[in-house]
């Protein structure tokens, strides 16, 4: 199972740009159009990542995350999920950055290929900012009522968050 | 922040706190710089697939299994096209694209709806998907995987997908379950 992730990187890169050679795609003036757009973006999260990477620092360091956590270790553990991951539940529907910042924190604290860890990578790749995707597109054309978008959205969440434990446990026999 | 003062005034870690401040302000800027050039490189490569038309070639993919998702719409009907492309971008992890594609897609809804300012059932399944992660390559996670050392930090992969795709199956279907409530009022 480890090779799959080994060999898919440079295969991607490779098939993407061969299927840019045969569609006569102009390679790398493309490319750095592309790569402009992405450090644009990687720069205009960073004022917002300095503000909560610094939060969640601190919380970790007042021990506040470490007595949040405590108390929620029964409750993670009866749902088979590592107790270090569910604040990430809580603020990953919520905040795109600030999620990334707690998800920073739990590779620091217990390294990205523990069982937390892995458990808190699936969870962030499986998911989105849910609420964010909710209020941009029907705020986008004026809808007030939105019926049963947040019972269902919310529902999947917590179906990916559990099935992110299991999914580990089985890919990695942790 | 305010919670970790007091929670720090009542454990006695001042100390560490404040030097929690210093180090978590620095420590951002150096993931944005570290996280910088990974981003680069996978944004200009979309770009480059996005340019020789993949996400066209995708969408055509997809149409068959849209149809029952979106029952309201005929395959050929530009909201379809804008739902089609918009879940392509998404796979690709194209978020800057995905976006505007996806507002698109709302707007042409937004023009056959019955309910104005009330959601029907197209819109929820529409918006049920986007809030569904179904990206192919979680980047920003591998990225920030491996600069903690991870040596194969895309080996998640698979565990993700299998996720991602019992969530969006779960999401899909609680919508359907859902929408009969309303009747058929919703389209």
């Amino acid at each position: 199972m480890d090779k799959i992730g080994v060999y898919l990187v440079p295969c991607i890169i490779a098939l993407i740009l061969l299927f840019g050679f045969f569609r006569k795609v102009p390679l790398f003036d493309t490319f750095l159009d592309g790569a402009k757009e992405g450090l644009r973006s990687t720069v205009s999260i960073a004022p917002a990542l300095v503000g909560l990477i610094t939060a969640v620092t601190m919380l970790k360091a007042s021990g506040a995350l470490d007595l949040f956590t405590a108390a929620v270790r029964p409750l993670a553990q009866a749902l088979g999920l590592p107790p270090e991951v569910v604040p990430l539940t809580l603020l990953r529907p919520v905040s795109g950055s600030g999620s990334m910042a707690l998800l920073n924190g739990i590779f620091a604290d217990c390294g990205p290929d523990s069982f937390a860890g892995r458990v808190a990578a699936v969870m962030m790749g499986s998911t989105e900012t849910t609420f964010y995707a909710i209020a941009v597109y029907f705020g986008a054309v004026g809808i007030k009522k939105t019926r049963h978008t947040i019972p269902a959205a919310l529902s999947a969440d917590l179906v990916s968050f559990l099935t992110s434990a299991l999914a580990v446990r089985l890919f990695f026999r942790m | 922040m305010i919670t970790s003062v007091l929670c720090a005034f009542a454990t006695g870690r001042m100390q560490e706190l404040s030097d929690a401040v210093l180090s978590g302000a620095a420590d951002a800027i150096q993931l944005v710089i570290s996280m910088a050039g990974m981003m680069c490189l996978w944004t200009g490569l979309m770009k480059i697939a996005d340019s020789g038309g993949i996400t066209a070639m995708l969408a055509r993919v997809f149409s068959p299994v849209l149809k029952h998702l979106f029952p309201a719409y005929a395959p050929e009907s530009p909201a379809m096209k804008a739902v089609c492309m918009n879940i392509t971008a998404n796979l690709l992890g194209l978020g800057n694209a995905a976006t505007p594609m996806g507002i698109a897609a709302m707007k042409e809804m937004a023009k056959k709806t019955p309910t104005p300012g009330v959601a029907d059932n197209s819109m929820v399944m529409f918006v049920v998907i986007n809030t569904a992660s179904i990206q192919l390559l979680p980047t920003m996670t591998g990225i920030l995987r491996a600069r903690y050392g991870s040596p194969s930090p895309f080996d998640v992969v698979p565990a993700v997908w299998v996720t991602s795709l019992v969530a969006l199956l779960f999401g899909v279907t609680m919508a359907k379950l859902l929408q009969r409530r309303g009747g058929s009022r919703y389209g």
